[in-house]
C-alpha cells in the first residue's frame, strides 16, 4: 500500500518487458488503441465485453474472472502490470477487480499509455500467445466496494468523495448527450459530499501527483482521515482512479469505491439529492 | 444551462474524425474542433488534447485521430486548449462562439 507497491515508471515497464513472470495489460473500453499498438508483449482487457456481465448489471463474479484471466494466460502467481487510456481510468478499474478477487501482485504503470506515448516508447501490434492457465479468483473482497444501502447510510456520517467534474456535481450536467450510455434518471450529487475531481490527482502526463501534493488536496478539500471514506463518479471508472490514490498511494484505511456511482444512485427512488456547488445537509 | 458539456466526463472519447452526429444541433452546441500539426505543419495523430477552463481548470482531455483531429462540445466563453504529443507540446486560446470554432493547434519541443 504504497508507491512502491502499487505503482511502476514506465521506464522501469520498459526495462522488464521479457522479465519472466510479469504479464502486462492493456485495459480499455476502446480497444481500438491496443489493436493499433500497444506495449509489447501486452494482453488486452476489454472493460465492456471483458470485465462486465453480458446479462445481469453487475461485473463480472468469481468464476467469470477466473475464466477470464484462465484464457488470457495469466496465474495467480503473476506480477500483472496495468495500463490503459484515459489517464489509467479503466486501468485503475481493473486494479481495483484484481485486489477485490485477492490477486497478490498487480500495479499500475504512473501515466499508463499517455505517458508512453509522450515519452516517444515503441509500440507494438503483435498479439501475443500465452498459454491458458487455472486461474482461481479469490472470493470477492467486499472491504473495498460498497452498495447503495451502504452509502445512503454514509451521508453525514463517512467521508463520501464524488470525483466528477464540477459541473456533474452542481448538477448542471448529467452526461454528455453524444454518450449514449448509462445515464441517471436525475442530476446533483450525494448530500455531504466532497467535490474532488479526479483530475486533481493526476499531473497533465498523467502521472500521479507526489503523495504530499495528493495529501494536501485531500485535506485541504476537507477529507476526514479518521473517518472511513467512500469514492463515486458516474460508472465507477473515475472513482477507481481516486480510490487507487487514497487506498493505495496514501495509504488510507477503509477505502470502498461505490461502482454503482451516480448512475444507479440518481436512479433510485426516494434517496436524497443534493444540487450545486456545496456538499448540502445530510 | 450547462457549461461544459465534454467528452473526457464521460468514458471513452469517441472517434474523433467521426462526422458530427445528427443528433448534435449546432444551434445550441458549441464544438471546439481542429488539427494538430508539427511546426512542419505535419498532422500529428495520438496527441493528447486538454480543454481548460477560463480559469485553467481541466474540463477534458482526447485524443487526436490519427489524421490530427480533436474535437469538444463546450460552450461558449473562453477556453484554452493544450496539447501534449511525443512530437512537443502547444496552447491556444479560444474565445467559441455557438456552432463550430475551427481552430489549428501546433506543437513544438520546448
Amino acid at each position: 500500500m504504497s508507491r512502491d507497491t502499487a505503482l511502476v515508471s514506465a521506464d522501469w515497464a520498459e526495462k522488464n518487458l521479457d522479465t519472466p513472470g510479469i504479464v502486462f495489460v492493456e485495459v480499455d473500453e476502446d480497444t481500438t488503441a491496443y489493436d493499433g499498438g500497444h506495449i509489447p508483449g501486452a494482453v488486452k482487457i476489454d472493460w465492456k465485453r471483458d470485465l462486465q456481465d453480458p446479462v445481469r448489471r453487475d461485473f463480472v463474479n468469481q468464476e467469470q474472472f477466473s475464466a477470464l484471466l484462465s484464457e488470457k494466460g495469466i496465474s495467480n502467481e503473476d506480477t500483472v502490470i496495468l495500463y490503459g487510456g484515459n489517464n489509467n481510468w479503466f486501468a485503475a478499474y481493473a486494479f481495483w477487480y484484481f485486489k477485490l478477487y485477492g490477486h497478490e501482485s498487480v500495479k499500475l504503470i504512473d501515466g499508463g499509455r499517455k505517458k508512453w506515448e509522450l515519452d516517444a516508447r515503441v509500440y507494438s501490434k503483435d498479439v501475443p500467445a500465452r498459454a491458458k492457465t487455472n486461474y482461481a479468483a479469490k472470493a470477492p473482497n467486499l472491504e473495498i466496494r460498497a452498495f447503495r444501502d451502504e452509502v445512503v447510510a454514509a451521508i453525514g456520517v463517512k467521508n463520501l468523495v464524488d470525483v466528477r467534474s464540477p459541473d456533474e456535481f452542481a448538477g448542471r450536467l448529467l452526461a454528455p448527450a453524444h454518450l449514449p450510455q448509462e445515464q441517471s434518471q436525475r442530476a446533483g450529487h450525494i448530500p455531504t459530499a466532497l467535490s474532488v475531481p479526479w483530475s486533481k490527482a493526476a499531473n497533465e502526463d498523467g502521472t500521479f501527483k507526489s503523495d504530499e501534493e495528493l495529501a494536501k488536496i485531500y485535506g485541504d478539500a476537507g477529507l476526514d482521515g479518521s473517518k472511513d471514506t467512500i469514492a463515486y463518479c458516474r460508472i465507477g471508472e473515475r472513482s477507481s482512479h481516486t480510490w487507487f490514490v487514497l487506498k493505495e498511494l496514501l495509504g488510507q484505511q477503509n477505502v470502498k469505491n461505490y461502482d454503482g456511482s451516480w448512475t444507479e444512485y440518481g436512479s433510485l427512488i426516494g434517496v436524497p439529492i443534493a444540487l450545486g456547488d456545496e456538499p448540502g445537509k445530510a | 444551462m450547462t457549461s461544459a458539456s465534454n467528452i473526457a466526463a464521460g468514458c471513452a472519447a469517441p472517434d474523433q474524425s467521426a462526422p458530427l452526429p445528427a443528433s448534435v444541433d449546432l444551434e445550441k452546441e458549441t464544438v471546439i474542433t481542429g488539427v494538430v500539426t508539427t511546426a512542419e505543419g505535419e498532422l500529428v495523430g495520438g496527441a493528447y488534447v486538454r480543454l481548460l477552463d477560463a480559469s485553467g481548470e481541466f474540463t477534458a482531455e482526447v485524443v487526436t485521430s490519427p489524421e490530427g483531429v480533436f474535437r469538444f462540445f463546450a460552450a461558449p466563453g473562453s477556453w484554452t486548449l493544450r496539447a501534449l504529443s511525443r512530437f512537443g507540446n502547444g496552447e491556444l486560446a479560444v474565445d467559441a462562439a455557438r456552432g463550430v470554432n475551427e481552430v489549428a493547434l501546433s506543437v513544438a519541443t520546448a
